[in-house]
């Protein structure tokens, strides 16, 4: 891919989960970071850099599951600052397993209650789509490596199109 | 005299979220927390009313990058309540999937967290192409790291919540031009970890503490068996024990909690291994590295990073080992009746020890269970050594952003994992 004369600036988000997909995205660097390194500014990656940037982006990637009002906040102001946001992975996508404890009985919810009221987390845990729209979604528990190569690929051509 | 509050919300470059605060009055610390910010998913008690066959594979979600580490100690818990041993070629298998998650989670440690610290750099990504050193350690990071991802692949399926170990055995076997690809691979890789090893050896990041190193010693250097040492008692603890040897630690201001042993911090990973077990390393690691060894047993914290890069290269050789003298065949999974019981799994995964609890019905389904991370039994250590460090550095300079830089460096060599340090230990935090 021919690299655009100004870099595609993206984010990576990390919510509740088990930053699965951030490590199948290290390792997916192993054979794209030349052309990636060309082709993407990469504003905000805690995972990559110490000096993060929460400003305009071209495409916010985000993972995990969100699970308290601070969560909320930072997931809005995300979208707020991004032209196109991507849900990575299932706990992104449809919540679980982050989300599990909506689905626990009441005898179980007893034994944590103490700990969602202590640290103030939501009643219960919601996908990304539940508070932002979505432009595009990876599955995957992690997410499936082709999926995500396939949206990067077609998003990428929008913006260098645009 | 100074006084100074200082709060780091995010710490870079490490596995998932945590955080730091600490307090000076007149030059002294007053308060140090490290604390995890991951907010908790509730594992132990999501293992209730699950069947026993489904438990290693949702374990393995506590963490992304130890997923691999995860399964197994659960694999090793399950079959030990339901008295299962497995095969010799079920543990080669198990092996080489450690080995593969070892080269692939230390190298990611390394290089794309570590290193851009001793270059100056901000991210690894930053490294200047045209520079002959840097340019060659992207090639050495991301081909090592893609090693490891390969060997993860062949042997488990996947190197993150890896698809083939089982309960009983494997689902599938690697096959003959797979296992040829892999030494080739790793035999590729054996310059660029030296070099890595090298780096290590030079970096100028020093800092000396006394503490207490605990690890699995093996007959093999193979991170999934042997019994528990401790260094300075000498006291060996057989892994079933290893619980009744821990102190729970409370930490109100945190998603994690802490542990000591004989109500005194310790220190768990590859220094703690290496310190230990280096007399284990594979021949072909030692007597390629020669006296670099005598650098252990080695009371410097930054010497963790050396450890790691040195396990790669034992990784490496040990793998090559297996799968250059082994054949690999279709092995039916081992089964064993259900019956109510307790079961044990004690391994080391890349930060160190790692035990997963698990109680069963007599029909195979989870009752309870206990899972005690590196990560937690490394943070008393982890806020004694940046209290000390802010106090070293409070005389030169009240520059908040040298001493959180300084901070930083220091916890990313303890390779804390935040993900594992935050799935639900049972903590009765009120009763406290």
């Amino acid at each position: 891919m021919i690299p655009p004369k100004k870099k595609i600036r993206i984010g990576w988000f990390s919510f509740s989960c088990c930053e699965d997909s951030t490590i199948v995205f290290t390792e997916l660097l192993n054979d794209h970071w030349k052309e990636w390194k060309e082709l993407f500014d990469f504003r905000h990656a805690h995972v990559l850099k110490r000096n993060n940037v929460m400003d305009d982006m071209d495409i916010a990637f985000v993972e995990g599951a969100i699970a308290s009002d601070e969560h909320i906040k930072k997931l809005t102001t995300i979208r707020s600052k991004a032209k196109k946001l991507v849900a990575i992975g299932s706990c992104a996508v449809i919540g679980l397993p982050s989300a599990q404890r909506n689905t626990f009985t009441p005898a179980q919810m007893q034994e944590i209650q103490f700990l969602i009221d202590r640290f103030k987390a939501l009643p219960k845990v919601l996908k990304v789509s539940d508070v932002v729209k979505v432009d595009a979604q990876v599955p995957g528990c992690p997410m499936d490596p082709k999926l995500f190569l396939a949206a990067v690929d077609g998003l990428v051509k929008e913006f260098l199109n645009a | 005299m100074h006084t100074i509050d200082l709060t780091m919300d995010r710490i870079s470059k490490i596995e998932g979220a945590a955080s730091l605060d600490v307090k000076v009055v007149d030059d002294k610390v007053t308060e140090c927390r490290f604390a995890t910010t991951e907010y908790k998913r509730f594992y132990v008690e999501a293992m209730k009313g699950k069947p026993i066959i489904a438990l290693p594979q949702l374990l393995s979600r506590i963490c992304g990058t130890c997923s691999n580490a995860h399964l197994l100690a659960s694999i090793a818990a399950c079959e030990d309540a339901l008295g299962i041993v497995p095969s010799k070629q079920t543990m080669l298998l198990r092996w080489l999937t450690t080995y593969g998650l070892n080269i692939r989670d230390h190298a990611l440690h390394l290089f794309l967290f570590v290193m851009p610290d001793l270059y100056g750099k901000d991210a690894f990504l930053d490294f200047d192409e045209n520079d002959p050193e840097q340019h060659q350690q992207l090639h050495d990071g991301f081909e090592i790291k893609a090693a490891g991802n390969f060997l993860a692949t062949l042997v488990a399926g996947r190197s993150v919540h890896a698809l083939h170990p089982t309960i009983g055995g494997f689902l599938h076997f690697p096959d003959a031009e797979g296992l040829q690809e892999a030494v080739k691979k790793l035999e590729a890789i054996r310059p660029a970890v030296l070099r890595l090893i090298d780096t290590f050896a030079k970096a100028p990041f020093h800092f000396d503490r006394t503490t207490h190193y605990m690890a699995l010693v093996p007959e093999r250097y193979d991170f999934l068996t042997g019994s528990i040492y401790r260094t300075d008692t000498g006291e060996t603890i057989p892994p079933k024990d290893f619980r009744n040897h821990l102190e729970h630690v409370v930490l109100p201001y945190s998603q994690a909690s802490a542990y000591t042993h004989k109500k005194s911090a310790y220190m768990v990973g590859s220094l703690a291994r290496l310190n230990l077990a280096k007399d284990k390393l594979h021949p072909k690691t030692r007597e390629t590295l020669g006296k670099l060894l005598d650098r252990f047993p080695s009371t410097d914290i930054f010497d963790n990073n050396l450890a790691q890069a040195i396990e790669i290269l034992h990784c490496v050789d040990d793998a090559i080992e297996i799968l250059t003298t082994s054949t690999f065949k279709p092995e039916a999974v081992i089964k064993k009746p259900y019956k109510a019981g307790v079961g044990i799994g004690v391994i080391e995964a890349p930060r160190g020890t790692l035990y997963h609890k698990v109680e069963i019905d007599a029909k195979g389904i989870v009752q309870g269970g206990e899972v005690i991370v590196p990560t937690n039994q490394n943070q008393i250590n982890i806020e004694e050594d940046v209290a000390v460090l802010v106090e070293k550095l409070i005389p030169e300079t009240t520059d908040k952003d040298k001493i959180e830089f300084e901070i930083e460096k220091l916890i990313r060599a303890y390779d804390p994992c935040m993900s594992c340090a935050a799935h639900f230990l049972k903590v009765k935090w009120d009763k406290v």
